[in-house]
């Protein structure tokens, strides 16, 4: 999918080199049509033989039964261990005690920081819990305005559903209740959450809408914005769009949390690799998913396209464990929790979105928005409560 | 024994009419007919994703999804997007095309081939490209619009992210986009209109007002009613231009009926709940035409 599609094919030679009975022919697809074209394809009959996964969207294609066990292959492996995956990224791959996919590169996200901006507001280190980084934001904001103009701290994208999770998940709500069957957003601890996350805009730590910040890597290098939550794809760009003379200002960090545990729990993104239940070449297809996840493969394939390994072996690689913005993120992946295991989450995250933006434009009070969120998102649940009720699935 | 000849070649003939017919009849069954009886049907379930994974967990649910449309928020803010489309836009639209027309097929107009062909130019090109120029055009930072209006002092606006502009932007873009259609209509509808007409009301001593009040608008009634009329339905079912230029954002504001059915099918695979829109808007559809022609025939007696 995206880009990776197109770089994959870099990886292809040498596996038919290794398996000369096996072709491999790549179709690729663009991520904003992904989802709709794997569901299309099954509801078709033409899904792959094997294909790449968002995380989050496993849960929907097990519900298919689209996809194939992946256990009784891992076991007679010698390349695919599971405990050299970190813990968190192959929990996100495990429903019902079943294994349905290999990670085949790993996405959390930690926070992207300007050095000097931090220095000048007495920071010599990124804070490590948000109680912290509200103090830090509330400085830089009264250094800006001494100066007379606006600076915006933390950027919080109204359009982003992960931070909004990723502080839930730090303040011990478990986003959904009874047998995942409920939403669990207008409990205390998501509350909890979501006023964090509202005091960001409420104090203008955060712009509340989207239009100041047409160009993230600009308003970045201008110092509108000091702080930003986002994924490994933006080492690669942060190091080709900042300025040189800004180049060693700017640096990662892991998420700061709610308790003094550090780093705070961010979230097992990234893609897995899987197999089409209904495949008439599933040896072939596993034969390709170990090689593509092997140690040595996911070196490779971090090389051409930056993309982070899930294996832990593969960050004993110098060009891993040299790389000084990689490191968050190895930090960050210890403690990375899987989201609930419901297919409806891609719709409940996307909906959630949209309170994002009703509490950043104060269009509603963070209570009004969790007690109609969760309104929407037992709608959403409802058949899933009625199989769940009826014993039809856990 | 005459009359026993006529009945056999009145059937024979009968029959080969069905035989001309079939192969258009089997297309419109095939495509039409048996997806809008399956959709009909599809409409009182509640067909999703997990009923595609097996086929045992589909509930029929009766009018439970057009219960549900209802009493969903989402829907009513797309119904007033959808409505606010359809009244600015439409009018707006057909004024347009309607002006173009005359001023395309004025005796005073030269090269009218070239102007007929930048005008209908929009509605040939791809969409996708189009909003690509389009999101350009109204890029908050870099807009050429906001450019523009800089100059008269007005401070830049973000045409799409701000849910008070996102609306009216997309009816700009689509009304740019669509004129042309309806342009050629009108035009083929002045073309029909004898020059003697026009004569005979010169010597009378009318004036250019007077003509076209007189004469074009009359004489163009029924393709004005005609292209109002496919405006109006076509304008219902905007789909293409929210989701490629906004995605029925921000907060929902530019997410149209069709958008949210397609959401709802495609995206989430409810498939029971999108064919019941589909249903609901063919009913608010079907309701708006017949109010039409119920005008339109007060109007003419």
């Amino acid at each position: 999918m995206g880009n990776e599609g197109e770089m994959v094919r870099q990886l292809i030679p040498e596996f038919e080199r290794r398996y000369p009975g096996i072709k491999v022919d790549v179709q690729q697809v663009p991520w904003t049509a992904a989802h709709e074209k794997l569901l299309t394809a099954f509801a078709g009959g033409s899904l792959p033989d094997v294909f790449q996964l968002g995380n989050t969207w496993l849960p929907e294609f097990t519900v298919l039964n689209a996809l194939e066990p992946l256990d009784p292959y891992v076991r007679t492996s010698e390349l695919t261990r599971p405990d050299d995956f970190f813990d968190g990224v192959l929990k996100t791959n495990i429903l019902d005690s079943t294994l349905y996919g290999i990670p085949w590169y790993v996405d959390t996200r930690v926070v992207f920081y300007r050095k000097d901006v931090l220095r000048a507001a007495g920071f010599s280190q990124p804070p490590h819990t948000w109680a912290e980084t509200l103090r830090l934001c509330e400085i830089i904001r009264q250094q800006a305005s001494a100066r007379g103009i606006k600076r915006y701290p933390f950027f919080l994208p109204t359009n982003e559903w992960v931070p909004a999770v990723a502080f839930g998940m730090q303040a011990g709500s478990s986003l959904l209740k009874d047998q995942n069957t409920r939403g669990d957003f207008s409990g205390p601890q998501f509350r909890k959450a979501f006023q964090l996350l509202a005091s960001f805009y409420e104090k203008e730590y955060s712009p509340s809408g989207m239009q100041l910040i047409t160009n993230l890597y600009n308003s970045f290098s201008e110092g509108l914005i000091t702080m930003y939550i986002t994924g490994p794809w933006n080492i690669g760009e942060f190091s080709r769009r900042i300025p040189d003379s800004l180049q060693s200002e700017w640096m990662t960090a892991p998420l700061p949390s709610m308790d003094t545990i550090s780093p705070g729990i961010s979230l097992p993104l990234g893609t897995s690799l899987v197999i089409f239940g209904k495949s008439k070449q599933k040896e072939a297809a596993w034969k390709f998913i170990e090689y593509l996840t092997s140690t040595e493969q996911s070196i490779k394939f971090y090389g051409i396209t930056g993309s982070l390994p899930p294996r832990k072996s593969a960050w004993r690689d110098t060009s891993l464990s040299r790389n000084i913005y990689s490191r968050a993120f190895y930090e960050q992946l210890q403690r990375v929790e899987p989201l609930p295991h419901v297919a409806e989450w891609e719709q409940i995250v996307i909906k959630l979105q949209l309170y994002v933006e009703y509490i950043a434009t104060r269009t509603m009070t963070v209570d009004e928005a969790l007690r109609k969120f969760d309104a929407e998102v037992d709608q959403m649940l409802e058949k899933r409560r009625w199989l769940v009720e009826n014993k039809r699935i856990r | 024994m005459k009359k026993h000849k006529g009945h056999f070649q009145n059937e024979q003939r009968t029959a080969a009419a069905w035989m001309f017919l079939a192969p258009a009849m089997s297309a419109i069954v095939l495509f039409f007919v048996v997806p809008v009886l399956s959709a009909l049907l599809m409409s009182v379930t509640d067909f999703d994703i997990y009923a595609l994974g097996n086929l045992k967990y589909v509930r029929f649910m009766g009018l439970q999804n057009y219960m549900r449309i209802l009493d969903t928020p989402l829907f009513w803010t797309a119904m007033r997007n959808t409505m606010y489309f359809v009244v600015v836009g439409a009018p707006l639209s057909v004024a347009l095309s309607l002006g173009a027309a005359l001023m395309v097929n004025s005796k005073l107009t030269r090269f009218k081939p070239f102007f007929r062909t930048i005008y209908f130019l929009p509605v040939v090109t791809s969409l996708v490209a189009v909003a690509v120029v389009w999101r350009y055009l109204y890029h908050p930072g870099h807009g050429l619009l906001n450019h523009v209006l800089s100059w008269v002092g007005i401070a830049p606006v973000d045409w799409l992210g701000d849910p008070l502009f996102a609306m009216p932007a997309i009816i700009v873009m689509a009304v740019w986009k669509n004129f042309g259609y309806n342009m050629l209509i009108f035009i083929a509808g002045l073309q029909n209109i004898p020059e003697e007409l026009f004569e005979a009301s010169h010597l009378d001593g009318a004036g250019g007002w007077r003509q076209f009040w007189d004469i074009t608008i009359p004489v163009l009634a029924p393709t004005t009613v005609f292209v109002v009329m496919i405006t109006i339905i076509g304008y219902f079912q905007l789909f293409a231009e929210p989701y490629v230029m906004t995605e029925g954002g921000p907060m929902n504001a530019t997410t149209s009926i069709v958008l949210m059915m397609y959401e709802q099918g495609f995206r989430w695979w409810n498939m029971g709940y999108a064919a019941a829109v589909a249903f609901v808007l063919f009913a608010v559809i079907v309701f708006f035409s017949v109010i039409q022609m119920l005008i339109q025939k007060r109007m003419q007696s």
